[in-house]
């Protein structure tokens, strides 16, 4: 079973690398960008079956270490096998 | 006193953090490998050297947070041993739950590295005894990852409870209230992103981390 993390940083908080971003695609011409937020997409293979076990033990994880969540929040997606 | 440094793959101040630590103590701490499973007995204080370790993969400090030693060390500040964190330390120590807030990429996005004026925020702490309250000193940073945040409920705790240890005079990377250092709840913990170990010696230009470590010798033995 594969699983996808997203993690990004909670509205909120700046985002200077996202802005960097935003200024670069202006300066290349590419107009009516309002907003960049940078993030992370992690993939995990994993020995589980069951999803919804899978789901909570990649939440653990998130929790745990993949992401900060102080400043950050994360999204799961189990993408079965 | 006797001292520990944490040394992780990638940390690069650990040997200036002994030296720090053995002109003011007379004693050579002891270098402890992030997979050994335990502390040396008795220790006083554990220190957390700057650097890079892991590589800064993940997040700065995230990987050592959950290294083996860290369990010890989380151990010890919670019996209410001393425990300090410099530049990646910090990070180390904000990662592992033992100081509060987040430490984020600098608001410019650069690597800044120079030497730069704080004011000593107080002197209320084993860490910073050495100094008088108010007192401005010039010690070096080095890093990219230092611009701390705190959101309002933390800074007005922080600031009501007297552990904001340094401020930057000139804000080198849009930390919140221009913090460079704080302290835990017990005063024990230190994290800051300066380094007094590179400011410990006049061939390295500047000496005013000197107080840092005769401070934090006698501090700790004090029990403060």
């Amino acid at each position: 079973m594969k699983a996808r993390v997203y993690v990004t940083l909670k509205n909120g908080v700046l985002d200077p690398q996202g802005e960097a971003v935003r200024h670069a695609l202006g300066s290349l011409g590419f107009e009516g960008v309002t907003g960049v937020r940078q993030g992370k997409v992690m993939d995990l293979d994993l020995e589980a079956s069951d999803a919804a076990a899978a789901e909570a033990d990649v939440a653990k994880m998130c929790e745990k270490l993949l992401a900060n969540t102080v400043i950050e929040d994360y999204r799961i997606e189990i993408l079965g096998a | 006193m006797k001292a520990a440094v944490i040394v992780f793959p990638g940390s690069n101040c650990d040997r200036d953090m002994a030296v720090g630590l053995e002109r003011a103590t007379g004693r050579a701490p002891q270098m402890v490998w992030h997979k050994d499973a335990s502390l040396p007995e008795g220790l006083d204080l554990v220190a957390i050297p700057g650097g890079f370790s892991f590589g800064d993969y993940l997040r700065c400090g995230a990987i050592a947070a959950r290294a083996p030693i860290m369990r010890s060390v989380v151990d010890f500040a919670a019996r209410g041993g001393h425990v300090l964190g410099v530049c990646n330390g910090f990070q180390v120590l904000i990662e592992a739950g033992l100081l509060p807030g987040a430490l984020m990429r600098n608001a410019q996005l650069k690597y800044v590295c120079k030497v730069t004026p704080l004011r000593v925020a107080t002197n209320d702490s084993a860490f910073t005894c050495g100094y008088t309250r108010n007192q401005r000193i010039d010690i070096p940073i080095a890093h990219h990852d230092g611009n701390y945040l705190a959101e309002p409920a933390l800074l007005d705790r922080l600031r009501g409870e007297d552990r904001i240890a340094f401020t930057y005079e000139q804000n080198p990377n849009g930390s919140t209230a221009d913090i460079a250092g704080i302290l835990s709840e017990n005063r024990r913990i230190l994290g800051m992103m300066p380094h007094p170990e590179r400011a410990n010696d006049p061939a390295l230009g500047g000496t005013d981390g000197a107080p840092f470590f005769a401070g934090l010798a006698e501090g700790v033995m004090a029990g403060a």
